[in-house]
């Protein structure tokens, strides 16, 4: 069974890697996410795809305690569960929207490292699809 | 540039409608604002009005009557009702109209407002994995905020226990149950921080407006309002706008600063000369963001303000008199008007059991809608 990123223009998926596309604009430098042939600073045509970084500092949080509206959210699993979120800074990048690996209140704080990973959900036609979360870097994580 | 002056309001009680319509709703509030100002509706001259899904304000016609009125629709999210205003103002100031109506209305079935990514330039993804969500958005400015300004979660409390109080005393208000804040801390957690009652409801409602040059306000009532400055930003780079798959790292001002501040260099007034401001307050901690963001306050003062009273009917700077959205709920097209119809009152020294004491002399107005645009109306007797 063949698993697949939800959407091949945001991301790069395979076995043992996953990375997150961006666009930089040539002109002045601002990086967007998922990539855009326009530059939303300076509206210059001049933008080239780009890796972002896969670790990060949370920025906000929040947790979705009741199932949203659907469509056009597809429920991962028969019985609603709470989930994390929030925007994770990629230093000196882009502040990105993701889904959290934890919905623990006590377990997120502003400034935490995080790092991404592949995580798996259902697509809008049910099949299984890989998007990414951020996940607590922990000290075996670093290098 | 001709003067411009509020001379008719109609508003009908927000909620949700069973047994009318948003529609016919919208057209009681059309009469109850012509009456007001003692005209009918053969005597306007240009209309204007928006809906977000309650249909075209310009098909109300066919209930008021076929007069070749030119009457443009407007769509701009929860600044529909602020940017209706603008046109109208727009249109007398040039001396294009005399006297102009400007309607709201709007219905929304129970629930978050579901969200169509797509129709927004967003990828499939973002809407099946669950980030289309407002709610979340408001959740996670608050969040950041409260952090980058050491500001305590129990202002989101405060905040909302005031929306009750005041909604308890506005009839034509949704909810008119005041709620302790005992009430508010143990509703179910939504999206941390904001709980239920701190988030307001996708509701319906209907508000009119009758705008007339100066001139022409003078001849049909004696306490005119003034609009002295009407105004609408949409946004810039890095500020925090929601349904953002991601945000600049260089961080901007919101749309609300730009209007703001454009808005009180227009009317010649200053924040310390507001004496009552309706809010966008869609969740409790919108308000305070936007207290901040309109100059009514530096950033990072909310508590002190909040916990003084000043924000209260009695204080210095009463905030949502009517109850705002988090009483009145979200009809998205109609809540703009609904705060200029209580500023109007309240400068008419009508507003009833909520009348701020010593009947205002200058009333800000503050909407701020997605994707990102803000409006801020100044009214001054």
């Amino acid at each position: 069974m063949t698993t697949r990123p939800i959407d091949p223009a945001i991301m790069e998926w395979t076995e043992d890697r996953i990375a997150l596309r961006g666009s930089r604009c040539a002109r002045c430098g601002e990086t967007d996410f998922p990539p855009q042939a326009a530059c939303r600073r300076c509206g210059a045509t001049e933008t080239h795809t780009v890796r972002l970084p896969d670790r990060g500092v949370l920025w906000s949080w929040t947790i979705q305690r009741f199932p949203p509206p659907s469509p056009p959210y597809v429920p991962r699993s028969g019985e609603f569960e709470p989930f994390g979120l929030g925007y994770v800074e990629l230093p000196g990048e882009v502040i990105v929207e993701a889904l959290l690996t934890d919905a623990d209140p006590a377990a997120l704080r502003i400034g935490m490292p995080l790092r991404l990973i592949p995580f798996e959900v259902l697509s809008h036609c049910g099949e299984r699809a890989i998007t990414f979360a951020f996940a607590p870097e922990t000290e075996g994580d670093r290098q | 540039m001709n003067a411009v002056d509020i001379v008719g309001v109609g508003c009908t009680p927000f909620g949700r409608y069973q047994d009318t319509t948003a529609r016919g709703e919208a057209v009681r509030a059309i009469r109850i604002a012509l009456a007001d100002a003692g005209v009918e509706w053969g005597d306007i001259d240009f209309a204007v009005g928006g809906s977000m899904s309650a249909g075209s304000a310009d098909t109300l016609v066919s209930d008021l009557g076929l007069t070749g009125v030119p009457f443009v629709n407007v769509f701009n999210g929860c600044a529909t009702g602020s940017s209706s205003l603008a046109t109208a103002v727009h249109a007398i100031a040039s001396g294009a109209a005399e006297l102009a109506l400007v309607v709201g209305f709007d219905s929304h079935p129970r629930g978050a407002f579901a969200i169509r990514p797509e129709q927004m330039g967003l990828g499939q993804w973002y809407g099946t994995t669950g980030l289309a969500m407002t709610s979340q958005f408001f959740a996670l400015k608050i969040q950041r905020y409260l952090y980058e300004h050491d500001l305590p979660p129990r202002l989101l409390t405060s905040v909302a226990a005031k929306a009750f109080r005041n909604g308890s005393r506005n009839p034509n208000a949704w909810r008119r149950k005041p709620l302790t804040e005992h009430d508010i801390d143990n509703s179910p957690m939504l999206s941390d921080p904001l709980r239920q009652y701190m988030l307001c409801s996708p509701g319906d409602g209907a508000c009119a407006l009758v705008l007339g040059a100066a001139q022409r306000a003078k001849r049909l009532r004696s306490d005119p309002v003034r609009v002295a400055a009407t105004t609408v930003r949409t946004r810039r780079p890095g500020s925090f706008e929601v349904l953002s798959p991601s945000l600049s790292i260089q961080r901007g001002d919101s749309p609300t600063v730009e209007a703001a501040r454009a808005a009180f260099e227009l009317a010649g007034v200053g924040p310390a000369d507001v004496a009552v401001a309706q809010l966008q307050d869609t969740d409790a901690g919108a308000e305070i963001i936007h207290l901040a963001e309109t100059g009514l306050c530096a950033h990072g003062q909310q508590a002190t303000l909040i916990d003084s009273g000043a924000t209260e009917i009695d204080g210095t700077l009463p905030v949502n008199t009517d109850g705002g959205c988090l009483a009145n709920g979200e009809p998205i097209g109609a809540s703009g008007l609904r705060q200029i119809h209580e500023n109007v009152l309240q400068l008419r020294g009508h507003a009833g059991d909520r009348q701020v004491p010593n009947r205002p002399r200058v009333a800000f107005s503050h909407v701020y809608g997605a994707p990102g645009l803000s409006g801020c109306t100044i009214l001054t007797r």
